[in-house]
C-alpha cells in the first residue's frame, strides 16, 4: 500500500531536533518568571503515519501541537516540515504552510459562524488564491465524499457535532495537505460519532496516505494510532507502535466505507 | 483571495450586525452631511457676495465731506457740506477717473392714484446709472437736458415701482412727489441688497438738480451728501486716490498740515475685505462640520477594535487555515472602509437635501459644487482608511496561537 511504502522513504514528513518552548510570565512581583513547557524534544514522523500524542493537561501536548502546525514557534532547536527549516520562517511564509500543507481539525470544529458548510470548506482555497466558483465547486466536491453533500448550504448552527466535524475535516482536506493536526478532535463529540470519526481519519491515513497526528488524552481514540507517544512534563516518555491498532480496525472492518471515492 | 471575495466577506461581516454597521455609519452620514451642507452655505454666501459687488459697479471711489468738530464732539463723516457739484465736474476731468456722480439724498413721500410709498429720494446726475452698474428694466435714465432744466422726470426703483404701480405699466405715468408732479422716464433692473444689508431698490431718481431747488432744498447750494468716482482700471485705483485726494485739498484750499475735510473710500477694497470675510465664514463652516465627520471617525475606530476583540477567534481560525497578515488586514480595513464609503454615499445624498430644504426655507442661496461633492467623498475614504487601519492593523498581528485560543 502507498502509506506503507510511503512511511520507509528516507525523507521524513516531520522533523524536530531538540526543540525547547518556554514562555515569559510576569510574576506578581513584577518579576519575569520563565515557564518552560517542552524541553528538548526530538521526533521524527514519516509521510504516512498515523501518531497520536498523548499526555495529561500540561504535559505540553497542545504546545506541541501548536509548534507542529505552525501557529506557535519554538524557542529553541529545529524543525524541518516536508524538507523546510520552519523555525527561519516568517509570518506570512508559515501563513503559506499552514493553507497548503498542513489540514487542521480541532476539539470545538471551528468553522467559521453565519457561514455555509460550503463556504467554510471553500475558504481555505480562497486564501490559496483561487476563484470563488473553483474554490466551491472543489468544496462541493469533498462535502460529497464525506456525505455531507445535502447540507452544504446550512450554517454550522444547524448541523450536529458530528456533521461539524466532519465539515471541518473536509476543509482540513481541501487544499490535499500531506499532514493533517487533527486536536482532541472527539472531545465534543458522543462514542458513536467518535468512532465515525476515527474511522474516517483511519480511512485517509490508509487510502490517500495522509498523514495524521492526532493529540488526546483518551486511550480508546489514541488505539486507532498506530504509533504512540507519550509527554510527561515536557518529555516525551514513550514513543512506540501501537499495538492495540489493530484490534480496534479488526473490530471496525465492517466493511461500510465512510469515504466513496 | 482577491479583492472581489474580500469584499463580499467584508459586505458579509457588516451585514451580521446590522445595527451596529447601521449605527456606525450614522457617525459618518452626519458628518459628510453637515461638511456638504456647511460649505454649501459658505459658497452659497460668497456667490451672494460676488453678485452684489459685480452689481455694484467696477473701481468705485466713495467720496463723503468731512467729519467736523466742537468743543471735542465730533459729528461724524458728511457733518459738514464741504463737498459740491463743481467738485464733482473737477474731479470727473482728472485723467484716472472716468466718470463721477454727486448724490444728495431724502426721503419723501411719493403717491400715485390711491397709493403711497416713503422712500429714499436720490438726486444725481445721468453719470450715476453708468458709474453704480444701473441696468434699466424699462424706459430710460434721465438726460443731461434734463439735468440743465431740472425737469420733473423720475426713474423708480423695482420695488418702488412694485409697490406703488403694481402690474400696471408705470412709464409715462405721473407720480407726486411730496406733492409736485414727476413723469415716470425708467425702472430700474433689480439689484438686491447692498453689502450693508440695505434694499436697494427701493429708491427713487431724479436729476440733482430739480431734488435741490424743489424737493429736498438746500441751506448751502451746490453742497452733496456723496459722489461715486470712478476710476479708469483697477490697477490705476491708488494713484486715483492721490489724485482726487490733491484736486480736493487743493480745490478746499486745505493748508499744509491741516487734516482733509472729505474722505475717499475705495469700494472695490471694502468689496475685497466682504470677499475675505466670505472666505473665513465658509472655511470655518467647513472646519466645525469636519469636526463631527472626525467624530464619526474616532466611532468606526471604535467599533472596528471591538468587532477585532469579538471575533479574535474568527481571526484565529482564518490564520490557521491560511490567511496570511495581508488577507486579514485588508479584510478589516475594507470593512472599515465601506461603512465609510457608504455612509459617504448617503450623508452626500442628505447634505444635499439639506441644503435644498435650507435654501426653500431660510430663502438662502445654496450652491453645491462638483468640487465640493469630491472633497466630501475623498475625506469619508480618508477617514475609513486612517481610522480603520490601526484595528485591522491590530488583527492583522495577533499570533494564531493565541487567536485560536481565544474564548
Amino acid at each position: 500500500m502507498a502509506s506503507m511504502q510511503a512511511a520507509h522513504t528516507a525523507n521524513p514528513l516531520i522533523q524536530i531536533e531538540n526543540l525547547c518552548k518556554s514562555y515569559n510570565l510576569q510574576g506578581a512581583d513584577g518579576k519575569t518568571i520563565t515557564n518552560q513547557v517542552l524541553f528538548s524534544i526530538n521526533l521524527t514522523i514519516n509521510p504516512g503515519e498515523f501518531v497520536a500524542i498523548m499526555g495529561h493537561s500540561g504535559s505540553g501536548k497542545s504546545t506541541l501541537m501548536n509548534i507542529l502546525g505552525c501557529l506557535d514557534t519554538p524557542t529553541s532547536g529545529s524543525y524541518w516540515l516536508a524538507g523546510k527549516n520552519v523555525a527561519a520562517l516568517s509570518g506570512d511564509e508559515l501563513a503559506h504552510i499552514r493553507n497548503q500543507s498542513i489540514g487542521f481539525v480541532f476539539q470545538g470544529f471551528n468553522l467559521l459562524k453565519r457561514m455555509t458548510a460550503l463556504d467554510n470548506v471553500a475558504t481555505p482555497l480562497l486564501y490559496a488564491g483561487i476563484g470563488r466558483a473553483q474554490s466551491r465547486k472543489r468544496a462541493l466536491e469533498l462535502l460529497r465524499r464525506t456525505g455531507l453533500e445535502s447540507f452544504a448550504m446550512h450554517q454550522p448552527n444547524q448541523l450536529s457535532g458530528g456533521q461539524q466535524q466532519r465539515v471541518a475535516i473536509s476543509r482540513a482536506l481541501i487544499n490535499e495537505p500531506p499532514l493533517i493536526l487533527a486536536d482532541e478532535p472527539t472531545g465534543n463529540l458522543d462514542t458513536q460519532t467518535s468512532r465515525e470519526i476515527m474511522l474516517l481519519f483511519e480511512q485517509l491515513n490508509r487510502d490517500q496516505g495522509i498523514t495524521i497526528v492526532l493529540v488526546t488524552h483518551e486511550d480508546d481514540i489514541a488505539a486507532y494510532a498506530k504509533r504512540l507517544i507519550r509527554l510527561k512534563d515536557g518529555h516525551i516518555i514513550v514513543d512506540k507502535c501501537n499495538e492495540a491498532s489493530e484490534t480496534v480496525l479488526n473490530q471496525a472492518a465492517d466493511g461500510n466505507s465512510l469515504i466513496t471515492q | 483571495m482577491n479583492l472581489f471575495t474580500i469584499i463580499g466577506e467584508a459586505l458579509r461581516a457588516l451585514r451580521q450586525n446590522r445595527l451596529r454597521t447601521g449605527l456606525t455609519m450614522l457617525g459618518m452620514i452626519i458628518g459628510v452631511a453637515a461638511v456638504v451642507l456647511m460649505l454649501s452655505i459658505g459658497q452659497g454666501a460668497r456667490t451672494k457676495i460676488n453678485e452684489t459687488i459685480a452689481a455694484m459697479g467696477s473701481n468705485l471711489f466713495l467720496v463723503v465731506p468731512g467729519a467736523t468738530s466742537s468743543g471735542g464732539f465730533s459729528f461724524g463723516s458728511g457733518s459738514v457740506r464741504t463737498l459740491t457739484i463743481n467738485d464733482a465736474y473737477a474731479i470727473a476731468e482728472l485723467s484716472s477717473v472716468s466718470a463721477t456722480a454727486p448724490v444728495t439724498t431724502g426721503t419723501v413721500q411719493l403717491n400715485y392714484a390711491a397709493k403711497n410709498w416713503s422712500t429714499i429720494i436720490t438726486g444725481t446726475t445721468p453719470n450715476y446709472f453708468t458709474v453704480g452698474n444701473w441696468k434699466m428694466d424699462s424706459g430710460a435714465a434721465f438726460t443731461e437736458s434734463d439735468l440743465r432744466s431740472a425737469a420733473r422726470v423720475v426713474v423708480l426703483g423695482s420695488v418702488t415701482a412694485k409697490n406703488l404701480f403694481g402690474d400696471e405699466e408705470p412709464i409715462g405715468k405721473t407720480i407726486r412727489i411730496t406733492n409736485r408732479p414727476f413723469v415716470v422716464v425708467g425702472v430700474l433692473m433689480a439689484k438686491g441688497q447692498s453689502l450693508t444689508g440695505r434694499d436697494q431698490d427701493d429708491t427713487v431718481l431724479i436729476p440733482i438738480t430739480t431734488s435741490e431747488r424743489q424737493i429736498t432744498g438746500n441751506q448751502f447750494p451746490g453742497s452733496i451728501r456723496y459722489m461715486l468716482v470712478q476710476g479708469t482700471s483697477a490697477s490705476d485705483m491708488d494713484i486715483a486716490e492721490i489724485e482726487i485726494t490733491q484736486l480736493l485739498r487743493q480745490r478746499h484750499r486745505i493748508a499744509k498740515g491741516k487734516e482733509n475735510d472729505f474722505t475717499v473710500r475705495n469700494l472695490t477694497a471694502i468689496a475685497d475685505v466682504a470677499t475675505d470675510t466670505a472666505k473665513v465664514m465658509s472655511i470655518v463652516l467647513g472646519a466645525i462640520a469636519s469636526v463631527s465627520l472626525l467624530v464619526g471617525g474616532i466611532g468606526i475606530m471604535n467599533i472596528m477594535l471591538v468587532s477585532v476583540t469579538e471575533r479574535t477567534r474568527e481571526i484565529g481560525i482564518r490564520m490557521a487555515i491560511g490567511a496570511n497578515q495581508r488577507a486579514i488586514l485588508t479584510q478589516f480595513l475594507l470593512e472599515a472602509m465601506m461603512i465609510c464609503i457608504m455612509g459617504g454615499v448617503i450623508g452626500l445624498i442628505v447634505g444635499i437635501g439639506s441644503a435644498w430644504v435650507v435654501s426653500r426655507v431660510a430663502d438662502m442661496l445654496i450652491v453645491i459644487t462638483i468640487g465640493m461633492v469630491g472633497l466630501a467623498s475623498l475625506f469619508s475614504s480618508a477617514v475609513g482608511i486612517f481610522f480603520g487601519f490601526y484595528p485591522a492593523k491590530k488583527a492583522a498581528s495577533l499570533k494564531p496561537v493565541d487567536a485560536l485560543r481565544y474564548e
